[in-house]
C-alpha cells in the first residue's frame, strides 16, 4: 500500500524529470517554431500522463480506504469527518537516516485526511495541466513550465501523505521553490520577477519559524514521526512555543495577515499556476499542516487565539481590499486570503472539520474561478476589468461555469461553498474564547462584503456594455489577443469538470447544516450581493467600487500595507545594505588599497637602490660582509 | 720564511683585486681583477699548506682545483665582454644599466 503512496508522490516528479530533460532531447537543434512545437507536445504528455496516473492512483487509494476497516494501531484522528470516510489508513517507513539525536525517518502515510486533500490536489493538477496546454499554448517555455507544475504537485502530494515531519517539510520547501520559478516565468518583465522574488522571500520568512516549530517539536517528542509527536507529552509552554512557530510558517504558506503581500503580487505568473497555487497547493499546505497537527494546536489555547484574531483581521480586510480591485485575478488573489481566513477562524474556532470542508469546497470553486478568469483574459487580452464587460453573450459557457463559481464564493444554497462556509461560521457561532464576538462579527460582515465583491465582479465581467477593445500586441503577462471565440476545448474540458464538484461538493456536508446560522450569513451575503447590484445598476457603466467613496482608494492600495513593508522594512534594509556596501568598498577595500600603495611608496627608496650599477651592488655586497665579519670578531 | 710575508702579500692582492671589481669601469679589468683575487686565495692556499706541512697537501691541490676553475671563469667571462662588444661597441660596465630600476611602477588598477 505504501508502493502507491510512493507512487503517487514520484510519479509527477517523474513526470518533471521527463519533461525538463527529454522535451528537446536530442539537444542541439536550432529553436524554430517546428521543434518548439514537438518539444511543447512531448512536454504536455509528460506532464499529463503523469499526472492522471497519479490521480488513477489516489482515487485507488481512497476507495481502498472507504472499504478498509480503521486499523487501531494508525488512527490518532479518531472523530472526524473524514476518518468516518475513509477509515483506512496505512503508513510505511521507507529509510531512517540516522542524524545522531533525533532520526528523521522517510515515512509516509495515507489516512483520511491526507487521501481528501490528495484527491484534491491530484483532481485540480491535472485540471490545470489539460488546462494550460491550450492557454500557454504559443509559449516556448511551455515544456519547463508544465515540467514545473509536476514538481509542484509532487511536492504537495508529498506535504499530504508525509508521515514525517522533516519530509513534509522537504515538500513545503520544494512548493516555495516552484511558486517563485512559476510566479516568474514571464521574467522579461521586471515587475513578474519582482512578484516572484518576494513570494519567496515572504514565505521564506514565514519557513523560518516553521522549521524551528518542527525542532522544537521532535527535540520535545524525541521523534519527527508526525504519529509519534502527536502521542508525545509535550509541557505546554513547549506546546505553545512549538505552534507558534508553525504559525509563522502557516502564515506565510497561506498567506495569512502579516505575510499575505505575495499573494497579490503572485498573480503575475500565468493563470493556471493562479488556480494551483490558491486552490489546491500551496495555500492549502497552510491549513492542512494546522489540521494535521491540530491536537497539538488544541493544546496550545494562545496559539489559536492568536489564529483567530489574525483571520478575523484577514479576512475582513482582504474582503475589502477584493471589492476595490480593478485586476480580476487580483480580486481572486484578496477573496483567497479572504477565504483562507475563514478556514482559519474555523481551525481558531476548535473544527477542523470545518476548515477542511471549506478547503476542499474553496479549492474546487477556487480553481474553477480562476481557470474560468483565465479564460476570459484569454479572450479580452486583459486582466482588467475595465477592459471587460457583456462578455456572457461571447463566453455562455464560461459564463455559466464561472456563475456556479461566484455563487459558491458568496456562499449561495445550492453551490458548494454555501455548506461549507455555513460549517465554519456556525463553528465560529458556537466556540468559546476570548476572541470569538470578534471573530464572528468579522466573519458575518465579510460574508457581506464577499457577497459584494463576488457581485461586483460578476456584475464587471459577463454583463453591462462589452468594453472590449482589442489590443495591438499583447505584453507579456497576458496570452492572447482578442479573438472573439471561446477558449480551445482543452480549457473548457477541466473548467466543466470543475464546475461539478464545486457546485455538488457541498452536499456531503448536508446534513449538518445549521439552518440558523445559514439563513444569517446567506442574507447577509445577499445583503451585500443586493447592494452592489443597485449601485451597478444606477450606472452600467461605471465602477460599482464606488459606493466604498473616499475609503475605495485606501482598499485599492489593501490598506497601504505593503507600503507600509516597504517603508518599514524594505527601505531601511536597503538603506543597510548600502551602507555596508559602501563600508565595503571605502574601509576594506580602501584598507587593502591603501596597504598596497604604501607599500609602493616605501618601496620607492629601496628602488633607488637598484640603479643597475654592478660594482655599486657588488660594494653593498662586500659592505655587508665586512659588517658581518666585525660583528662576529667583535661579539663572539 | 714567516708565514707572515706572503699572507700580507697574498691580502694586499686580494684588496687590489677588491679595488678593481669596484672601481675599474672597463669589464676586461674587472675580469682581470676577479683574477688577482682568485691568485691571493691560491698564495694563501700554499702558504698554509707549507706552513701546517700538511702531508696530503690539499691545499696545493686545491689551488690546482682554482687555477682550472678560474681558467674556464675567464674563458666564460672574455666570452660574455666579446658578445657584449658585438652588441654595444662598449665594455663600460658603468654604461650597462639595463637592469636598472627605471621608471615607476603602474599604479594598482583596481
Amino acid at each position: 500500500m505504501i508502493t502507491v503512496v510512493a507512487l503517487i508522490v514520484l510519479l509527477p516528479f517523474a513526470g518533471a524529470v521527463a519533461g525538463l530533460l527529454g522535451s528537446r532531447w536530442p539537444r542541439g537543434g536550432s529553436r524554430t517554431e517546428e521543434s518548439n512545437r514537438v518539444a511543447n507536445r512531448r512536454a504536455a504528455w509528460s506532464a499529463i500522463v503523469p499526472a492522471s496516473a497519479s490521480l488513477a492512483l489516489t482515487a485507488w487509494l481512497a476507495v481502498w480506504s472507504a472499504g478498509a476497516l480503521p486499523r487501531g494501531s494508525v488512527s490518532w484522528s479518531g472523530g472526524e469527518f473524514w476518518s468516518g470516510l475513509f477509515p483506512g489508513a496505512t503508513e510505511g517507513t521507507l529509510t531512517l537516516v540516522e542524524t545522531g539525536s533525533v532520526p528523521i525517518s522517510f515515512t509516509l502515510r495515507a489516512d483520511g485526511l491526507s487521501v481528501l486533500l490528495g484527491m484534491l490536489v491530484a483532481v485540480v493538477a491535472l485540471a490545470v495541466q489539460v488546462y494550460s496546454v491550450g492557454y500557454m499554448r504559443d509559449d516556448p517555455r511551455y515544456p519547463s513550465y508544465s515540467a514545473f507544475i509536476s514538481l509542484f504537485t509532487s511536492a504537495m502530494s508529498l506535504v499530504v501523505f508525509a508521515g514525517d515531519l522533516i519530509v513534509l517539510y522537504a515538500g513545503w520547501e520544494i512548493m516555495g521553490l516552484c511558486s517563485y520559478l512559476l510566479i516568474g516565468h514571464w521574467w522579461e518583465d521586471r515587475a513578474n520577477s519582482r512578484a516572484a522574488v518576494k513570494a519567496f522571500l515572504v514565505t521564506r520568512l514565514g519557513d523560518v519559524g516553521f522549521l524551528f516549530g518542527i525542532f522544537t517539536l521532535g527535540v520535545a517528542a524525541g521523534s519527527f514521526r508526525i504519529g509519534d509527536v502527536l502521542r508525545a507529552d509535550i509541557p505546554t509552554g513547549t506546546l505553545v512555543t512549538a505552534t507558534m512557530l508553525l504559525l509563522a510558517g502557516v502564515a506565510g504558506k497561506s498567506a495569512q495577515a502579516p505575510l499575505h503581500t505575495w499573494l497579490p503580487d503572485a498573480m503575475a505568473g500565468p493563470t493556471p499556476i493562479s488556480a494551483l497555487i490558491h486552490a489546491a497547493t500551496m495555500v492549502a499546505a497552510g491549513i492542512f499542516i494546522v489540521a494535521r497537527l491540530y491536537p497539538l494546536f488544541l493544546g496550545a489555547q494562545p496559539t489559536l487565539d492568536v489564529l483567530g484574531v489574525v483571520a478575523a483581521v484577514g479576512m475582513l480586510g482582504a474582503a475589502l481590499a477584493a471589492l476595490a480591485q480593478n485586476d480580476l485575478k487580483r480580486v481572486l488573489a484578496y477573496s483567497t486570503i479572504s477565504q483562507l481566513a475563514y478556514m482559519a477562524a474555523a481551525l481558531a474556532a476548535g473544527s477542523d472539520q470545518a476548515a477542511i470542508f471549506h478547503l476542499l469546497t474553496h479549492g474546487a470553486f477556487k480553481a474553477l474561478l480562476f481557470l474560468c478568469a483565465g479564460v476570459v483574459i484569454h479572450h479580452v487580452g486583459s486582466n482588467r476589468m475595465s477592459h471587460m464587460g457583456g462578455l456572457r453573450t461571447a463566453l455562455p459557457f464560461t459564463f455559466a461555469a464561472m456563475t456556479i463559481g461566484f455563487a459558491a464564493l458568496m456562499g449561495l444554497p445550492p453551490a458548494g461553498g454555501f455548506f461549507s462556509k455555513d460549517a465554519v461560521i456556525a463553528a465560529i457561532e458556537h466556540s468559546h474564547g476570548p476572541a470569538q464576538p470578534f471573530l464572528y462579527g468579522s466573519a458575518l460582515l465579510t460574508v457581506g462584503v464577499t457577497g459584494a465583491y463576488a457581485a461586483r465582479a460578476w456584475l464587471r465581467t459577463f454583463f453591462g456594455p462589452s468594453r472590449v477593445e482589442p489590443l495591438p500586441e499583447p505584453p507579456p503577462g497576458t496570452a492572447h489577443v482578442f479573438d472573439g471565440r471561446e477558449a480551445p476545448k482543452s480549457m473548457l474540458w477541466p473548467v466543466g469538470v470543475l464546475a461539478v464538484p464545486a457546485l455538488l461538493l457541498g452536499f456531503a456536508g448536508l446534513p449538518d447544516v445549521d439552518w440558523g446560522s445559514a439563513a444569517v450569513s446567506l442574507l447577509v451575503a445577499l445583503l451585500g450581493a443586493g447592494g452592489v447590484y443597485a449601485f451597478w445598476r444606477s450606472a452600467p457603466r461605471q465602477d460599482p467600487a464606488r459606493m466604498l467613496g473616499p475609503f475605495r482608494v485606501v482598499c485599492e492600495r489593501a490598506f497601504y500595507v505593503d507600503e507600509l513593508y516597504r517603508s518599514l522594512f524594505a527601505r531601511p534594509v536597503l538603506r543597510l545594505a548600502r551602507a555596508v556596501a559602501r563600508a565595503d568598498g571605502q574601509l576594506v577595500d580602501g584598507a587593502v588599497r591603501g596597504s598596497g600603495r604604501l607599500t609602493i611608496r616605501l618601496s620607492g627608496f629601496v628602488r633607488l637602490a637598484q640603479n643597475g650599477n654592478t660594482q655599486l651592488y657588488v660594494t653593498g655586497l662586500l659592505a655587508g660582509l665586512l659588517l658581518i665579519t666585525v660583528a662576529a670578531v667583535v661579539l663572539a | 720564511m714567516h708565514v707572515v710575508y706572503p699572507v700580507v702579500v697574498s691580502a694586499l692582492l686580494f684588496s687590489i683585486g677588491v679595488y678593481g671589481v669596484l672601481a675599474r669601469r672597463n669589464a676586461i679589468l674587472v675580469l682581470m681583477s676577479v683574477e688577482l683575487m682568485l691568485n691571493a686565495v691560491n698564495l694563501n692556499l700554499v702558504v698554509f699548506d707549507v706552513w701546517l706541512k700538511d702531508r696530503l697537501h690539499s691545499g696545493q691541490v686545491l689551488t690546482l682545483f682554482v687555477i682550472v676553475i678560474a681558467a674556464a671563469e675567464v674563458g666564460l667571462g672574455l666570452a660574455i665582454v666579446l658578445a657584449l662588444f658585438r652588441n654595444r661597441r662598449s665594455i663600460d660596465v658603468d654604461r650597462l644599466r639595463d637592469l636598472s630600476e627605471r621608471d615607476a611602477p603602474a599604479e594598482d588598477r583596481s
